[in-house]
């Protein structure tokens, strides 16, 4: 008998078999599965759930509508708030949100609520179903970026009937989605049908354009009654210790573009990237497990993560370490690195390291990490992928005169998203530093209500 | 999709193609780049803007075949299509208030010179070019150099043709001739460049390079492309791809443009062999 105080599990496949090939590591509930998860509900009177949630989903009507079997009830009250449900039943951190909330969770494990998203919006994907154009209101949006928060905008706005033309630096639509999230954990045919979704809307998305560079926003405000800006935070950090410029350091961006946007794990790709024997993570959050679990299905033999703070407080969702541990990533905590060494090829060859320990609690509220003296010793290693966050792209911050941003390049805006300059909104990254695909889409949903009231009220052009 | 309106062999392995690509011609400037992929499954490389017309609305970009996509690229006919091609990306040259430049050009690197002399002799620069190849096969734009230099002076490893020597001889005895330079605009190999800058260093004369390497978006992203100059680690795609040739760690530079090769070695081979198989 199953037992009610827990969640239904997520089946996986196994570790060592994964561990080896980019398909999924999830592979979804079943129906029944779905059914007996949603039956766990309370379906509580003040929905605490719902306040837990980014974008505000109504969490207990959609899972009663799978209680029903009515997976497409489920599926519309999903997008009335959400934009890209099959991505954010992936990805969203729902430990901390919608399902740190669930009163179920008071006394055993909340209810899956994000599985039960994953399901209700694959299975509507699988019926291929194409949303039809809104009639056209007449007035002209851009959008920046192509990640979460630009195509919830883009979405948004379209369904409103405005013309939306998103531009997007890189070949194909996506953003962080496409070049940073693994295949394993989102499939990338899930992104290109909420991207073709939005294609059927009458979104326009042009490719190959870099804003600042081939483009500016002025010279988009020319054509375009508003301006989104959703560039993201695409620019990696180094830790500036020597060695970091030797051949086989690369950042967690760079190794994970060549992977995910530009396959470079399948052979009919013509892009490289290196297939270290040993190799080393440096940093703690989802995108250091995403790294590490690549090194390791491209054939590494050893992967550590090389984190400075303890277990506790990792940033990446645990049940991200959980299966990076699985697939047998090796875990140095406790350990900050100070110099890569090289070869006399100028290639990697190890990485030196302190031992840490927590001190007093620093301004973030964690326990500041502590060198131990005299503590220093060397992993071997070929390969060093330095995952230790990344910031705005100052492209379009300095092309753009009048736009005003944080001393470290994150975009200031109002509320609503307003920036410093009129008519030009953002939000996602590119304003709050990396964070969450949620957070991202409740600020592009956010953007793209203050746009629509804007032009409604006759401010456009 | 992006047009290969023109395509012309300058020399065995050096082709030259002009893509129509209007947003990218409306904005190009010297010494910015373009990046292209060929085809779907292609790799993203960089290659330095060698012409441009705004009316037409064309770019012209000119290659070395050292890989498999340089191969697949030189195999591409007019009238066909590039799959990608976004650009300008980096910062342009800064061509202003100069009197009087020698431009060194190496190999290739001749490409990238040539829009940069061109630009400087329509700013009514005295521009003196010095271009240096490994014989006389090998030499390209001869005609486009010396109809904007002042002086032009040809080199050849093997004295097949202009004079035998390397560009660091010829420099020097400009410059030993009483030439007096603002400035000189050294593109070519890193070896070349190296060398170039420690002479000019030695007659204290400001230098520039143009560094082309490794990149994955040219958009300061992947940060693939560092190099070290001043000490200070810069992406060359948004931080150049010009630099202070005295500071650039050329040592440095040269030791990570091995970074990939022996996937560029084994790559090239994987696409040559393809093409015999179309041909057989």
């Amino acid at each position: 008998m199953t037992d009610v105080m827990k969640k239904h599990s997520m089946p996986t496949r196994d570790p060592a078999e994964r561990a080896r090939d980019f398909l999924p590591v999830e592979t979804g509930y079943d129906e029944e599965t779905a059914v007996a998860e949603a039956k766990r509900c309370l379906n509580c009177r003040h929905k605490p759930c719902v306040g837990g949630c980014p974008v505000q989903i109504d969490i207990p009507a959609f899972v009663k509508k799978i209680v029903e079997r009515d997976f497409e009830g489920a599926y519309e009250i999903i997008a009335r708030t959400s934009s890209l449900p099959a991505v954010c039943g992936r990805v969203c951190p729902q430990e901390t949100q919608c399902e740190a909330k669930c009163v179920r969770g008071i006394k055993g494990e909340p209810v899956a609520i994000g599985r039960l998203e994953r399901y209700v919006a694959d299975r509507h994907l699988a019926l291929n179903e194409k949303p039809t154009k809104s009639d056209s209101n007449g007035h002209k949006v851009a959008v920046i970026g192509s990640g979460p928060a630009s195509l919830t905008c883009a979405g948004a706005l379209a369904k409103k009937g405005y013309e939306v033309t998103v531009f997007e630096a890189l070949h194909t639509p996506g953003g962080v989605m496409v070049y940073g999230i693994p295949e394993f954990r989102l499939p990338k045919a899930i992104v290109r049908q909420e991207i073709d979704n939005l294609s059927s809307l009458g979104v326009e998305i042009k490719t190959n354009t870099v804003i600042g560079k081939t483009l500016t926003v002025d010279e988009i405000l020319a054509d375009f009654e508003a301006v989104f800006i959703g560039s993201g935070a695409g620019l990696p950090k180094f830790m500036n210790i020597p060695g970091e410029n030797l051949n086989g350091v690369f950042s967690a961006n760079e190794f994970l573009t060549r992977i995910n946007l530009m396959k470079a794990y399948l052979d009919e790709y013509d892009t490289p990237v290196r297939r270290g024997k040993k190799v080393a993570v440096v940093g703690g959050g989802n995108v250091a497990m995403d790294a590490a679990r690549c090194a390791l299905r491209l054939g590494a033999e050893e992967v550590y993560i090389v984190y400075r703070r303890s277990e506790e407080e990792l940033p990446a969702r645990k049940e991200e370490v959980e299966h990076a541990k699985e697939e047998g990533i090796i875990f140095r905590l406790l350990t900050n690195p100070v110099e890569i060494l090289g070869d006399e090829n100028y290639f990697v060859k190890g990485i030196r390291c302190n031992k840490m320990t927590l001190g007093e609690p620093d301004a973030s509220g964690r326990r500041r990490p502590v060198t131990i003296p005299d503590s220093d010793f060397v992993i071997d290693v070929d390969t060093v992928i330095m995952s230790i966050g990344t910031s705005p792209n100052p492209l379009i911050k300095n092309s753009t005169p009048g736009l005003e941003v944080q001393k470290w390049g994150g975009i200031i805006v109002d509320e609503a998203g307003l920036t410093s300059k009129d008519g030009v909104y953002a939000g996602g990254d590119a304003v709050s530093g990396a964070a969450t695909v949620i957070l991202a889409m409740g600020a592009g949903k956010r953007a793209a209500e203050a746009i629509d009231e804007r032009i409604r009220n006759g401010n456009g052009k | 999709m992006f047009k290969i309106l023109k395509r012309e062999e300058l020399n065995p392995t050096v082709t030259r193609l002009e893509i129509e690509a209007p947003l990218v011609a409306a904005k190009a400037l010297p010494g910015q780049f373009v990046i292209l992929r060929v085809d779907e499954k292609g790799e993203r490389i960089p290659l330095t803007v060698a012409d441009y017309d705004r009316e037409k609305g064309t770019v012209t970009i000119i290659f070395q075949i050292v890989g498999g996509t340089t191969e697949k690229l030189n195999h591409k006919k007019e009238g066909e299509f590039l799959e990608d091609f976004v650009g300008p990306l980096g910062r342009p040259s800064e061509l202003d208030g100069l009197k009087k430049v020698a431009v060194v050009g190496g190999g290739v690197g001749c490409a990238i010179a040539y829009p940069v002399a061109k630009k400087l002799a329509e700013n009514g620069t005295e521009v003196h070019s010095v271009v240096g190849f490994r014989n006389k096969e090998l030499v390209i734009l001869e005609k486009e150099f010396s109809s904007c230099s002042a002086k032009y002076v040809i080199m050849t490893d093997d004295g097949s043709y202009g004079e035998k020597g390397l560009v660091t001889d010829a420099l020097e005895k400009l410059i030993k001739s009483g030439e007096n330079y603002d400035e000189v605009i050294a593109i070519g190999p890193l070896v070349m460049m190296k060398f170039v800058s420690r002479l000019t260093e030695k007659y204290g004369i400001k230098t520039v390079v143009s560094m082309n390497p490794v990149m994955v978006d040219g958009t300061g992203m992947c940060g693939g492309c560092r190099i070290t100059v001043g000490g200070e680690t810069k992406f060359a795609c948004v931080d150049g791809p010009e630099f202070d040739g005295h500071k650039v760690d050329f040592d440095e530079a040269i030791k990570s443009s091995a970074k990939f090769r022996s996937d560029e070695i084994g790559h090239r081979e994987k696409v040559c062999n393809l093409f015999r198989q179309e041909v057989k």
